[in-house]
């Protein structure tokens, strides 16, 4: 079965045509203007160009509760990828605000161009009903993302971070793309509904399913860094250039998780393996996560730990497979993209000055910089789940969803793991409020752009986390209908 | 206004002394004889408001007089409930009296003045609720509240020498220890009481002592699974007896006493001696004999026992010490071993309905309040005494004094051998009359006891004389002869009025008798 | 619509601290006058709900609601009955006065009071929440700022260790709770966090039995229960003076008064249940904390323990069963909170001066600042439930809840044995007695040790009227009980309401 063309289709992918326009006029930019390189204004420029996609993309393409199929069932567009389609753009804005001051990438137009094709790749993503759209839109992001991980010039972490991931993408993008090419070869349809309605038909013999399942899941779990295909995530996290780390851990996940449950409508219906998979997968998650977490020196390494962390909370809402559950997953993914996206500019705001990741190095930032002290106190009290921040809605709705599906060992084990995370965040602030900074150290200056972007998420951080109302219920729309 | 005294006369009586607190709370620290006049004339409130209404006293009538009822705990079901009658009323006079002559006795103070006359104040308050309460829980409220500025008059304001080995070397102001052990031994006494206040309150459902009185002695229901009602009411009436007994404070309960009294200062001793002890005695006769009178008429053999030892051994005691004061203390365990016998006669009688022991009984328990009224007079004497000597000497130990003081201070000694005979129990001084209706009452009922504790009487005479002997006789003592020795104005007047009641309680008792004998004819029946 | 006064009282310090935030660091006198202002202004509001709640009416009062998570049925959701009422109070008087004996603090005062205010608005949006949810939003935020504040400006030696048991212990508590909150939540069937609602969801017995000690034990911990005691003396050892009256005055008796509330009051039957083993363990705490109090030379750590004691009174009220013993409950977190309060300002103002705790090595402080030595024998009184104070008032319905207990027939073995609980819980107050006389004698009796002649003196005005405020309102409960205990005791009637409909 295959859609007919209708030309008002355009108008969904509106966001992402900005996007390429956006792109075009940077690189026009960096061209036609070569002192906006010195002045840092690229960033500045990019992000509002990017945010420019968003409002567009929010003002003229927002879908109600429709779900439709577009350019021949290729795409499919529904509240649930607009969520994450924005919550990539918003990603997207924040990340080129904050590379707007980062030496070896805010001078260079062509970074701030493969951000924003790192970004259309992931909003195709979202998008893609279809195996084939889904592989090319996944390489795209991917491809983007290796170059960007490895794009500070002359510096041999990043180089090294970029092959790491450039290596560990190829792999396991090679093991999704041979499980999706096993599902088209049982099924002979790449459509995901029609591949659907066959697996439930059972064309797909059972042990082919489990292989195809352990496949697929190779692949998003790369995306997800889950537990075992996370070893790529703390040394590309550390080497990667900042922004590019806040960056992939974020949108990026999100979007993994966006493609999980895409993928799992499909395998699903005849899977009784997946779901113990997964959840396993979720448990090792969080329990190695918080555990490695526990003994890092290098705040960027701590912060890609509690990420995975993070990724194994989400997976116990995913294998509820509720409509509770999925919502709970929209909902923390957002307030975790705010959330992580702030820690992380606290992160590249002090390194700037102080040139150093090293957690030891934080102490006595309240002291240097208040304010700066308290917008990482939201972010990491976010983190561990505390009110009145995004986090502590987040985790609880995750929880209820989980408590709700009857796992109560699950969600035992969900909120040991929760206090092993706020052990080691406290133990951040504590060096950050508690220890004396050293002899002869300045105050920390923050440039007006980074105040606004930390400011946008800071408050971000506290509303999500005391009105969360509208969200939670926007979460739940866009639940709606995956399964 | 005289309506509204009337009234409310006892809560007039009960918390003047506190505003008397709260004016003295605003007097600066450094004014040291504006507090001590301020306190003295506000001592004399409560006095005269008790004077009037003693005079206001009906003694014909048997029941609670001037009753006044509010609402205090509702949540317990406990309420302001207060009343007198002939047995409370002499505790009354005894404890307002008292009260102004202990402050004029401390006008020597010069450390702290304040908090000693706001502790002296409190503690009034104390003593005078425990005699005005007819609510379980307002009764222990009282009780207890006293032993907080006792307390810390002993430990502040107690003779600052001596010191009390501990064991393993470690040494403590003596006063420190004796504070510590009176109130540590009085609370720990009292909690089993508390234990015993609430479960009869929670069985039934008030604290209202005369609705307990009516209800708790035949009250026969289990409440507890697996203990009888017999067994938890034993077990109450143990834990009243214990708890007063200590206060009295009964042999083998008494050792708190000779600490705390040596160590105390005058006003202190005086108060303690005076008041303090009759708590316990009150505690029997007020709560003990109507709400247990069968586990007390079991008990009353063991109590006179007790008693009995308490006049004998405390006698001995006394006979055997150096230290004046001390002498003076366990003389107190001597005289309150009388009220003790009384009450058990008391006890005993109300199971018999011979009317011949009735009538001892009767006498006996009338014996036991004036006894409780004299002792409280004479021993304030005797300790106000005994600290006038040790001001200008500063020492008690009656070999160091070395006697002869007579001759220095004639005065003194005429005052001394007055109180020393009114403490032996001379006819015509307050003293001999009470014992001799306890004895009276006692011998057709505890014959073997009341015989041994008439031995007793024979010890007391003998330490009375050995004390004043060892102080006023012997040649004229050159070793303080350059002391001012003679006892002074102030201190006079603190003594005079004590003499003179002691006197009329000896000559003419009927003028608390005819008070005390109606009540005590409902409490015996 | 009338005054929003409970979100009025929840939000006012919350507001102060967002605005202190907003000072330049440096103006620390404005920063202290902007702090005492917004305690006053919560003191007042918190005395205007007290005296205009109406106890003739009893119920919840002034209740406020809003729609918060619709589609989870998770509501804004306020009111105040007897129970909650005097606590609001209570926690208005301690950040009072909280603010004034903080008047010193230089290191940082503007974030100091920040998190103090921050604390104070979870505090009271506890003690107002109507809603599970609602409830475990501010429980958190009440307890996470403890961190900081201990770990920042606690004692250097212990702050750090402290501070982290303290915080691990608490939210370990919380969660656990959290996830028996959800079970309830999704068992009602209701799809509401309405606690009057779920208080009518009648639960099975066999849940109830399940969940129950889920939910009381995850809040009896921040009520120091027997054996999850652990952190709160070292906690209150560490923390600054404030923090310690916030913590033990208030924060120690939020988990008493969840684990009522939620524990006992929509898991009835399971409270029928595990009752009996609660109440044991509640005399562990009296017992055990008194003893250990006893043993201890640090004078922070002898109230610590001391407070470990009390609550163990606090949990045996509530753990009774009875209108009179949850009663007493009630007033014992009052005048528990109060008195230890007065009692961390007092060590806070002797160490200020001092710079030791260590009883041997004080003395003489008495003559130096009587008032203080008069307010610690106060708090002293309190503690050892001296009659004529607060803390008897209190202690008295406890024992007699016990007694009532041990009066009705229970058909669990432990049940039986209540008769004999009170005998040995009342062992404690000889030892509190013991104790305390002692502490007061050597601190504050003896004489002033050389080191200390010349450096130690009288307190500030601040710091007395601090003093008074608390001792004030001890006094005041300890003479006049009825102007809260009927309070209290209409709100117990109502658990038992609840209860009673459990067991029949």
């Amino acid at each position: 079965m295959i859609a007919p063309y209708v030309p008002a289709d355009w108008l969904v992918l509106l966001p992402e045509i900005a996007l390429v326009v956006v792109a075009v006029l940077l690189a026009v930019l960096d061209v036609a203007y070569p002192q906006v390189r010195r002045t840092g204004e690229l960033g500045i420029y990019a992000g509002l160009g990017i945010a420019v996609a968003g409002v567009l993309g929010i003002v003229f393409a927002l879908p109600g509760s429709d779900r439709t199929l577009l350019f021949g069932g290729m795409l499919r567009s529904d509240l649930f990828a607009f969520v994450f389609r924005m919550l990539v753009i918003f990603a997207g804005v924040m990340t080129a605000l904050l590379s707007s001051g980062v030496r070896g990438v805010s001078r260079h137009g062509e970074y701030f161009i493969l951000l924003i094709g790192a970004c259309l790749g992931m909003n195709f993503m979202a998008l893609s009903a279809d195996i084939i759209m889904l592989y090319l839109a996944l390489e795209t992001t991917s491809i983007a993302g290796y170059v960007l991980a490895g794009f500070a010039h002359g510096d041999d972490h990043a180089a090294e971070a970029g092959l790491k991931y450039f290596l560990f993408g190829a792999a396991t993008s090679g093991l999704l793309v041979y499980g999706l090419s096993l599902l088209y070869g049982f099924t002979g349809e790449t459509g995901l509904a029609a591949i659907a309605a066959a697996v439930g038909d059972g064309q797909v013999p059972p042990a082919a399913l489990l292989v195809i399942n352990m496949l697929l899941l190779a692949g998003i779990g790369f995306k997800v860094t889950a537990v075992p295909f996370h070893f790529w995530a703390p040394d590309v996290y550390e080497g990667a250039p900042t922004p590019v780390t806040a960056f992939i851990s974020t949108a990026s996940k999100a979007v993994g998780f966006a493609v999980l449950f895409r993928i799992m409508s499909v395998t699903v219906p005849m899977s009784a393996y997946l779901l113990p998979l997964l959840t396993a997968i979720s448990v090792l998650s969080m329990t190695l996560g918080n555990l490695a977490a526990l003994a890092q020196r290098n705040i960027k390494r701590l912060l890609a730990y509690s990420s995975i962390a993070h990724a194994g909370y989400v997976l116990m809402a995913v294998v509820t497979i509720s409509d509770l559950g999925t919502a709970a997953v929209v909902f923390y993914l957002i307030t975790y993209v705010v959330t992580n996206l702030a820690a992380f500019a606290v992160v590249i705001i002090f390194a700037r000055v102080s040139g150093s990741d090293e957690i030891a190095d934080y102490a006595g930032l309240s002291r240097r910089s208040p304010y700066l002290a308290l917008a990482m106190l939201v972010a990491f009290l976010s983190l561990a789940g505390v009110p009145p921040l995004a986090g502590f809605f987040g985790k609880m709705f995750l929880f209820a969803a989980v408590v709700k599906a009857g796992l109560i060992w699950l969600a035992i084990v969900g909120v040991l793991n929760a206090i092993l995370g706020i052990y080691y965040y406290l133990i951040v602030l504590k060096v950050v409020f508690v220890f004396p900074a050293p002899e002869g150290t300045a105050s920390i200056d923050v440039p007006r752009v980074y105040s606004v972007a930390l400011a946008v998420l800071c408050i971000g951080i506290v509303v999500l986390g005391t009105v969360a109302g509208p969200w939670f219920d926007l979460a739940l729309q866009s639940a709606q209908g995956i399964y | 206004m005289a309506i509204f005294i009337h009234q409310n006369i006892l809560s007039l009586i009960l918390f003047s002394p506190v505003a008397v607190i709260l004016v003295l709370l605003l007097i600066p620290d450094n004014m040291r004889s504006a507090i001590r006049w301020t306190a003295l004339l506000g001592s004399l409130v409560p006095l005269a408001f008790t004077i009037v209404m003693w005079s206001a006293y009906d003694p014909a009538l048997a029941g609670f007089q001037f009753e006044q009822r509010a609402e205090w705990y509702s949540a317990v079901h406990s309420s302001y409930h207060i009343g007198v009658d002939g047995i409370s009323v002499p505790m009354l006079l005894l404890t307002a009296l008292l009260v102004p002559l202990g402050i004029l006795a401390s006008f020597k103070i010069d450390e702290r003045v304040k908090a000693f006359m706001v502790l002296y104040l409190a503690l009034e308050v104390g003593m005078l609720g425990v005699f005005v309460s007819l609510d379980l829980l307002l009764f222990f409220l009282f009780y207890e509240i006293g032993l907080v500025p006792m307390y810390f008059l002993i430990s502040l304001w107690g003779s600052p020498s001596g010191e009390r080995d501990l064991g393993g070397g470690r040494k403590v102001p003596a006063r420190q220890y004796a504070s510590f052990k009176f109130f540590v031994y009085t609370l720990a006494g009292s909690l089993g009481l508390l234990m015993a206040i609430q479960v009869i309150g929670q069985t039934l459902g008030t604290f209202d002592l005369p609705e307990l009185i009516g209800l708790w002695p035949s009250f026969n229901q289990d409440v507890f699974d697996g203990v009888s009602i017999g067994a938890v009411k034993t077990a109450a009436f143990w834990t009243f007896t214990i708890a007063f007994a200590i206060k009295v404070p009964l042999w083998p309960f008494h050792t708190w006493l000779p600490d705390a009294h040596t160590e105390a200062p005058t006003a202190g001793s005086m108060i303690l001696a005076g008041v303090l002890l009759k708590l316990g005695a009150y505690g029997f006769l007020r709560l003990v004999l109507p709400l247990f009178p069968v586990e007390a008429a079991a008990a009353a053999p063991l109590l006179a026992t007790l008693a009995a030892l308490s006049i004998v051994l405390g006698a001995m005691a006394a006979y055997g010490q150096t230290d004046f004061k001390r002498l003076v203390a366990y003389s107190s365990v001597n005289h309150m071993g009388f009220v003790v016998l009384g009450i058990a006669v008391a006890a005993w009688a109300a199971q018999v309905s011979d009317p011949g022991i009735r009538m001892s009984a009767t006498i006996a328990a009338n014996g036991a309040v004036l006894q409780m009224f004299n002792h409280g007079l004479s021993a304030a004497a005797m300790f106000f005494l005994v600290g006038v000597v040790y001001e200008r000497t500063h020492t008690r130990d009656l070999d160091e004094l070395g006697g002869g003081i007579w001759q220095l201070a004639p005065v003194y000694g005429g005052i001394l051998i007055f109180s020393s005979m009114a403490s032996l129990g001379l006819p015509g001084l307050g003293g001999f009359v009470a014992e001799f209706a306890i004895v009276r009452g006692a011998w057709p009922v505890f014959t073997l006891a009341t015989g041994v504790s008439m031995l007793g009487l024979f010890f007391t005479g003998a330490y009375i004389l050995k004390g004043v002997q060892q102080v006023l006789h012997g040649p004229r003592n050159e070793k303080w002869s350059h002391h001012p020795m003679e006892i002074s104005l102030r201190e006079v007047l603190v003594v005079a009025p004590l003499m003179v009641l002691i006197l009329l309680a000896g000559i003419w008792p009927a003028w608390l008798l005819t008070m005390i004998n109606q009540t005590v004819l409902r409490l015996v029946g | 619509m009338s005054f929003p006064l409970l979100s009025a009282i929840t939000f006012t310090p919350v507001t102060v601290g967002m605005l202190l935030l907003l000072f330049p660091a440096d103006r620390h006198t404005e920063i202290r006058i902007t702090a005492l202002a917004g305690a006053t202004l919560t003191l007042f509001l918190s005395i205007w709900a007290y005296v205009s709640y109406d106890i003739s009416l009893a119920g919840y009062q002034f209740v406020e609601r809003l729609n918060w998570v619709p589609a989870l049925g998770i509501s804004y959701y306020v009111g105040v009955d007897g129970l909650s009422l005097p606590m609001v109070l209570l926690t208005g008087i301690v950040i009072f006065t909280g603010v004034l004996i903080s008047w010193k603090i230089d290191d940082r005062p503007r974030e100091f009071f920040a998190f103090l205010f921050l604390l104070a608005t979870g505090v009271f949006g506890v003690f107002v929440a109507l809603d599970l949810f609602h409830l475990f939003f501010f429980y958190e935020i009440a307890v996470f700022p403890m961190y900081l504040l201990i770990a920042i400006w606690g004692w250097k030696v212990t702050r750090e260790y402290a501070a982290m048991k303290l915080t691990l212990y608490l939210f370990i508590g919380s969660v656990v709770a959290v996830v028996g909150a959800l079970a309830m939540y999704f068992a009602s069937g209701m799809n509401t966090f309405d606690m009057l609602a779920l208080q009518n969801a009648h639960f099975p017995a066999d849940f109830q039995r399940f969940w129950f000690p889920f939910i009381f034990f995850g809040f009896a911990v921040l009520a120091g229960i027997f054996p999850f005691h652990n952190w709160s003396p070292d906690g209150h050892v560490a923390a600054p003076t404030a923090v310690s009256m916030f913590h033990a005055g208030v924060l120690m008796k939020l988990g008493a008064f969840a684990a009522l509330r939620v524990g006992v009051m929509l898991l009835p039957a399971g409270a029928h249940y595990w009752m009996p083993w609660i109440v044991f363990l509640a005399l562990i705490n009296i017992v055990y904390g008194s003893f250990v109090a006893m043993m201890q030379r640090d004078l922070k750590y002898v109230i610590g323990f001391s407070s470990v004691s009390h609550m163990g009174l606090v949990m045996m009220g509530v753990a009774s069963l009875t209108p009179i013993g949850i009663t007493g409950a009630g007033l014992q977190m009052f005048s528990h909170g109060a008195m230890t309060a007065l009692f961390f300002a007092c060590v806070g103002m002797i160490y200020d001066q001092a710079h030791t705790r260590d009883i041997p090595s004080l003395g003489g402080f008495g003559a130096k600042m009587p008032l203080v030595a008069v307010a610690f024998i106060i708090g002293g009184l309190v503690s050892m439930g001296m009659p004529g104070f607060s803390g008897f008032i209190a202690e008295q319905p406890i024992f007699m809840g016990v007694w009532a207990a041990g009066q009705t027939t229970s058909q669990y073995y432990l049940g039986q044995q209540y008769a004999w609980i009170d005998l040995v819980a009342v062992i404690a107050i000889a030892i509190t007695a013991a104790y305390i006389l002692r502490a007061v004698h050597q601190v504050f009796f003896t004489k002033l040790p050389a080191e200390f002649e010349h450096h130690v003196g009288d307190v500030t005005i601040l710091d007395k009227v601090a003093l008074v405020v608390l001792v004030g309102v001890l006094l005041a409960l300890g003479w006049f009980p009825a102007w809260m205990a009927p309070l209290v005791a209409s709100s117990a009637a109502n658990v038992m309401t609840i209860l009673q409909g459990a067991a029949g």
